[in-house]
């Protein structure tokens, strides 16, 4: 999404479904993995009739509660969305006024770029990689992009989407994703009814989406059907990215991702361009590059001046200084760079996701690994290979409140199997050398602290009983370790020992305990001068005299009456808007600076005074010129005021012409239909490709695979010849990801006890199966014994004149607790996403036998 | 005191089982592990460790497609319980708000009631010799609390309140469903046995979610409870009465007999 609007979060937030008159669940089984949402859903229906479309390939407990469900064949989202975006541009169905005003429609590209037989300009085959150059914007001399309002321009945006998009007729569609046609009539039609200015529609989506080779693509379909028909911005609208843990946001904001540092900086690199804090800078702010620079105070001039394509993002400068005030503090100054040299920088050669990282450990480059909350022999793919990788480890910490499967991973249990297959490993306690630690740790309820829900929402919360035995809050156990580690260092002169002899570490209370608040203090900024909280990071400043450890998070903390205030401990339940929207705006903190609906502007028309016609109600914020943004500066008439936090320059007026430029995060200012240059790594527009392992041909272009993703073990591909069916996971709403807590837990391992694979009813008839019977589910990665479970759900799907099987399993067993099983993950890939290298659980091919 | 009754609506349920769990975890009941079937629903039935269950039923037809029905079982707490009726030992009682609560230091394991129960609810606990079900949390509702099912459910599936109420509510919910979507949407308990605590919005009749559509009570139960059971202190001096009647008539008669019989015998002799 960070391509199109400019930050990859969750739009609106889950009380605001409620606001929706339609919802499409795409890639997401609601019901069972976000059971709260169906709360507000089901109010929306109540109240305004909203529709709820379930788009998936088996029929699940959301689509028992939907008004239309269509089945799809895994990995075919693009194909179905593309079939969308030809509709609503075949007939009209776009918001016009708010795609010629909020979006880059209209902006030209330049002649060089193309697309053809699905490959994009400037494809280098043997790097599997593009040149981008030719993605990209005509510009005038200024550096302003050029448009044509009118979107008539061969060249511009919509023009070039249309003609992208004109081979996803229906028929073709259907024929890709095996969706009955009439069903996929009956989506189109009641989705694109949204596009009306005064109708909204929401999407909702989670991994069923996100974990394919294509996976960012499939999210950027859903950016382009939201931008056409008008719905970002807007109460009742938005993309929905529900987080597949509840404080998976909260994890990202503190850079969990290998590719940012906290707050969605680049992490820096050894390359030259990242070479000193200056260079870092040029290359994190866009707009940069070739701006006369060569110091902060230089620089600091140009930004006060502006300049353009840099977007909010023109202060990065402020959050990465801030950021190293508060890791190296005194010991950060200006004359040494703030201590950018401490960080470690990352190989500019080197992938370091998941799959990378088990990879390298499967070749013995890892000494030590720490899993902490984690539990990888589940969860992780291909989990045969990420078993045997970590028999390759010297030592490893486990901290969890079990002893789940990845702390036993040496045990003889993790090794036993129902099949015996050469591909897989088998390993003896005996020959394990790795060292295991393990550290019991405390649940949720016996420690206090924080979390980012997947709305953005951060709530704290507060310890609700003592923690059993000897498990420790997370937050004592790195405080412990850091103090050890510190320890050892102490007194040392060696320059490459200052990162941690210099790093601050102040998580004590004055009683001598660690303290959630005190590292909230550091995480929202504070004053180097007076240590006062700073309100805001519009007010974070890059000559040291401000500490932020995550500028997104910077404003959550104030000081009232003396008295120091952390926001997420605010519980106040009084909806704060006057049309009853939901946003409850003194429940919590929602970063960023409290919106709770972000890129909020586009509520309101572009003149930004008028609500959309016949949706008053929903307007979240608008231009009042009467209205003084800082009571300060009486002079400066004009204001952004309304019940949500307005997501805009407070004092951008009609006089400015980033006034129609609601996304502020992105460059350009508007919503990318097209994404330009770098943003994405396999073209502009989403393009279908088949996943890796795929049982048919691509119809649309002689690619197959996605041409910008990388193979990491070819030779264990599944070929559709000898496993002919499409294997999926997924969880149920009984179990929690890798199964550790829910397991455990007698109540839950009885609504659940046995992995089971679900199969048509025609399948079990091909195969000899019944239902209830224990089968095998193999392929080149290993094989999986399960329960079977025969249902009218799940139909096979008819592509291009072929009848083709899926089934599902669940990927939560293991084989620890009171409910156990084979872990599905033995069977899923090593391959991802090429933006994100998310692995590709959800497509894959196998074979069914009964056992 | 007016009759409070738990409403549960289907067309909201989205059978997470929340209701199970806060079931067992109030009234501390142990896990029942069992395998998988193949229904999600795991477990056939409530049992002596179980007193609410969601059932799960699949169904295809060329008009509306796949369905899946999912419905919450457990005591209806009928306004006029049989399993009262049937008990030898009055076990059970009715609270003034409602509840039909049993009593198992009075149980002696007949297991009369589970057989009257038209809903087949009331359980056997083999370990204790005893019959267990659903006590609309009556601990919790006497302290003002809702009972555990209601109070857990996340999607707004379950309310609990005045009975008068929420049959309105009901009403309005069904009429609502009958427009958008279900034509034969109903609502269930209303007369069903003379009224249940336990309503039900439903989306499609009742027998397609496992509920008898006219609830009766057997015959045999019929007679005991009415001919029986409320003659049963009268039963015992007619029976004694019988039973010495029967005894004098028998020693006039064999006196008579006998003295045929024994020349019989002895003529085999």
């Amino acid at each position: 999404m960070s391509p199109a609007f400019g930050r990859g979060v969750m739009t609106n937030h889950i009380v605001d479904l409620k606001n929706t008159d339609c919802a499409l669940i795409m890639g997401s089984n609601a019901a069972e993995n976000h059971p709260i949402t169906m709360k507000w859903l089901f109010k929306a229906k109540e109240a305004r009739g909203a529709k709820l479309i379930h788009v998936d390939p088996r029929f699940t407990r959301t689509s028992a509660r939907a008004d239309l469900y269509a089945p799809l064949r895994s990995g075919t989202d693009i194909a179905f969305l593309g079939g969308m975006v030809k509709y609503i541009i075949d007939n009209e169905l776009y918001h016009k006024d708010y795609v010629v005003n909020f979006t880059n429609a209209a902006y030209l590209i330049k002649d060089e770029f193309e697309f053809k037989d699905g490959l994009f300009s400037g494809y280098d085959a043997e790097a599997r990689k593009y040149d981008v150059k030719s993605w990209d914007y005509k510009t005038d001399d200024a550096g302003m992009a050029l448009t044509d309002p009118t979107l008539q321009d061969p060249r511009c945006v919509f023009q070039l989407m249309k003609k992208h998009y004109e081979r996803y007729d229906i028929d073709t569609v259907c024929k890709i994703t095996g969706t009955p046609k009439d069903k996929y009539l009956a989506v189109l039609d009641t989705f694109c009814a949204t596009g009306a200015p005064n109708k909204v529609g929401t999407i909702m989506y989670a991994m069923g989406i996100t974990q394919h080779t294509v996976g960012s693509q499939n999210v950027k379909s859903f950016s382009n059907v939201q931008l056409l028909l008008g719905n970002m911005g807007r109460p009742g609208g938005g993309i929905n990215a529900l987080r597949g843990e509840n404080n998976v946001q909260g994890a990202t904001d503190m850079a969990l991702l290998f590719h940012i540092i906290p707050g969605y900086i680049d992490s820096p690199m050894n390359s030259v361009a990242h070479k000193d804090l200056i260079s870092f800078i040029r290359a994190v702010t866009p707009g940069a590059g070739k701006l006369p620079f060569t110091n902060l105070e230089e620089f600091r001039e140009l930004v006060k001046a502006g300049f353009p394509n840099s977007g909010w993002k023109i202060h990065s400068s402020k959050w990465v200084v801030s950021l190293l005030k508060a890791w190296w503090g005194k010991a950060a100054s200006k004359e040494n760079d703030f201590g950018y040299h401490y960080l470690p920088k990352r190989d500019e050669k080197k992938n370091y996701s998941h799959i990378a990282m088990f990879e390298a450990m499967y070749k013995g480059e890892i000494d030590g690994l720490f899993i902490n909350g984690s539990n990888p022999v589940v969860g992780g793919p291909n989990a045969n290979k990420e078993l045997e990788a970590m028999t390759k480890l010297k030592w490893m910490v486990s901290i969890d409140l079990w002893l789940n499967e990845s702390a036993d991973f040496w045990t003889h249990q993790a090794w036993e199997r129902a099949v015996d297959n050469p591909n897989v490993a088998k390993i003896s306690p005996e020959n394990i050398g790795t060292e295991v630690f393990f550290l019991p740790a405390a649940a949720v309820y016996e420690k206090e602290g924080t979390a980012a829900q997947t709305g953005r929402w951060v709530q704290y919360r507060w310890k609700g009983a003592e923690p059993v035995g000897e498990s420790k809050s997370d937050l004592w156990i790195y405080n412990e370790l850091v103090k050890k580690v510190k320890k050892v260092y102490e007194g040392s002169k060696r320059p490459e020992d200052e990162p941690i002899v210099n790093m601050t570490w102040d998580v004590e209370n004055e009683h001598g305990h660690d303290d959630p608040i005190k590292v909230a203090n550091e995480l929202c900024g504070y004053s180097t001068v007076d240590g006062k909280p700073v309100e805001g990071f519009a007010k974070l400043m890059d000559d040291g005299s401000t500490a932020c450890g995550c500028w997104v998070y910077c404003g959550a903390t104030t000081l009232k009456d003396g008295k120091f205030i952390y926001k997420p401990q605010l519980r106040d339940n009084k909806d704060n808007s006057k049309t009853g929207m939901g946003l409850y705006s003194n429940w919590g903190w929602a970063w960023p600076v409290n919106r709770r609906i972000v890129y909020n502007r586009c509520s309101v028309q572009p003149d930004g005074v008028t609500a959309w016609p016949g949706d008053e109600d929903r307007m979240l914020v608008r231009w009042d010129p009467l209205a003084l943004a800082d009571p300060k500066k009486p002079e400066s008439l004009g204001s952004w005021v309304g019940d949500d936090v307005p997501d805009f320059i407070k004092t951008v007026g009609p006089s400015n012409p980033a006034f129609t430029k609601p996304f502020i995060m992105r460059p350009e200012g508007h919503g990318c239909l097209f994404a330009a240059k770098t943003s994405m790594k396999e073209g502009p527009f989403p393009e279908h490709y088949e996943p890796w392992e795929s049982p048919t041909l691509n119809t649309l272009n002689s690619q197959v695979l996605n041409p910008a993703t990388k193979v990491w073990e070819p030779e264990k591909q599944s070929k559709s010849e000898q496993y002919p069916i499409i294997g999926t996971t997924y969880r149920v709403v009984e179990h929690w990801q890798t199964g550790a807590l829910t397991r455990n837990l007698p109540w839950l391992a009885e609504l659940m006890p046995n992995m089971f694979v679900e199969l048509s009813e025609e399948l079990a008839r091909e195969k000899g199966i019944k239902n209830g019977q224990n089968v095998i589910i193999s392929n080149t990665r290993g094989d999986v014994e399960a329960v079977a479970c025969v249902t009218k759900r799940f139909k096979p799907f008819q592509i291009n004149g072929k009848t083709v099987h899926e089934i599902g399993l669940l990927w939560q067993y293991g084989f620890k607790g009171f409910a156990t099983g084979d872990t599905a993950n033995w069977l899923t890939p090593h391959v991802g996403d090429a933006n994100t290298m998310i692995p590709e659980y959800k497509a894959w091919l196998c074979d069914i036998r009964r056992a | 005191m007016a009759n409070l009754a738990n409403l549960y609506d289907v067309s909201k349920c989205t059978a997470c089982r929340g209701c199970q769990v806060a079931c067992k975890d109030w009234n501390q009941l142990p896990a029942v592990i069992e395998p998988f079937k193949g229904n999600y629903q795991t477990h056939e039935d409530t049992n002596g460790d179980t007193f609410t269950i969601i059932n799960f039923f699949e169904y295809e037809d060329p008009v509306d497609g796949v369905r899946w029905n999912f419905i919450k079982r457990q005591c209806m707490h009928c306004l006029d319980p049989e399993c009262m009726k049937v008990c030898p030992r009055q076990a059970y009682t009715k609270t003034s708000w409602g509840a039909t609560l049993h009593d198992p230091d009075k149980c002696i394991g007949c297991q009369y009631c589970a057989a009257a129960c038209p809903f087949d609810i009331p359980k056997y606990r083999k370990r204790e010799d005893v019959i267990t079900k659903c006590t609309m949390c009556a601990d919790r509702v006497e302290e003002g609390l809702t009972p555990a099912c209601a109070r857990t459910c996340p999607s707004g599936a379950l309310t609990f309140g005045d009975r008068d109420e929420l049959l309105q509510k009901a009403e309005a919910r069904a009429k609502f469903l009958r427009a958008n979507g279900f034509p034969r949407a109903t609502i269930y308990g209303r007369v069903e046995l003379g009224g249940l605590n336990n309503l039900y919005v439903l989306t499609d009749t009742p027998d397609m979610f496992g509920l008898p559509v006219n609830p009766k009570v057997s015959g045999n139960i019929t007679f005991w409870q009415d001919w029986i059971q409320p003659y049963f202190g009268w039963l015992i001096p007619l029976m004694l009465t019988a039973s010495a009647t029967s005894f004098v008539t028998s020693r006039i008669l064999a006196s008579k007999h006998g003295e045929h019989g024994e020349h019989g015998e002895g003529g085999h002799e």
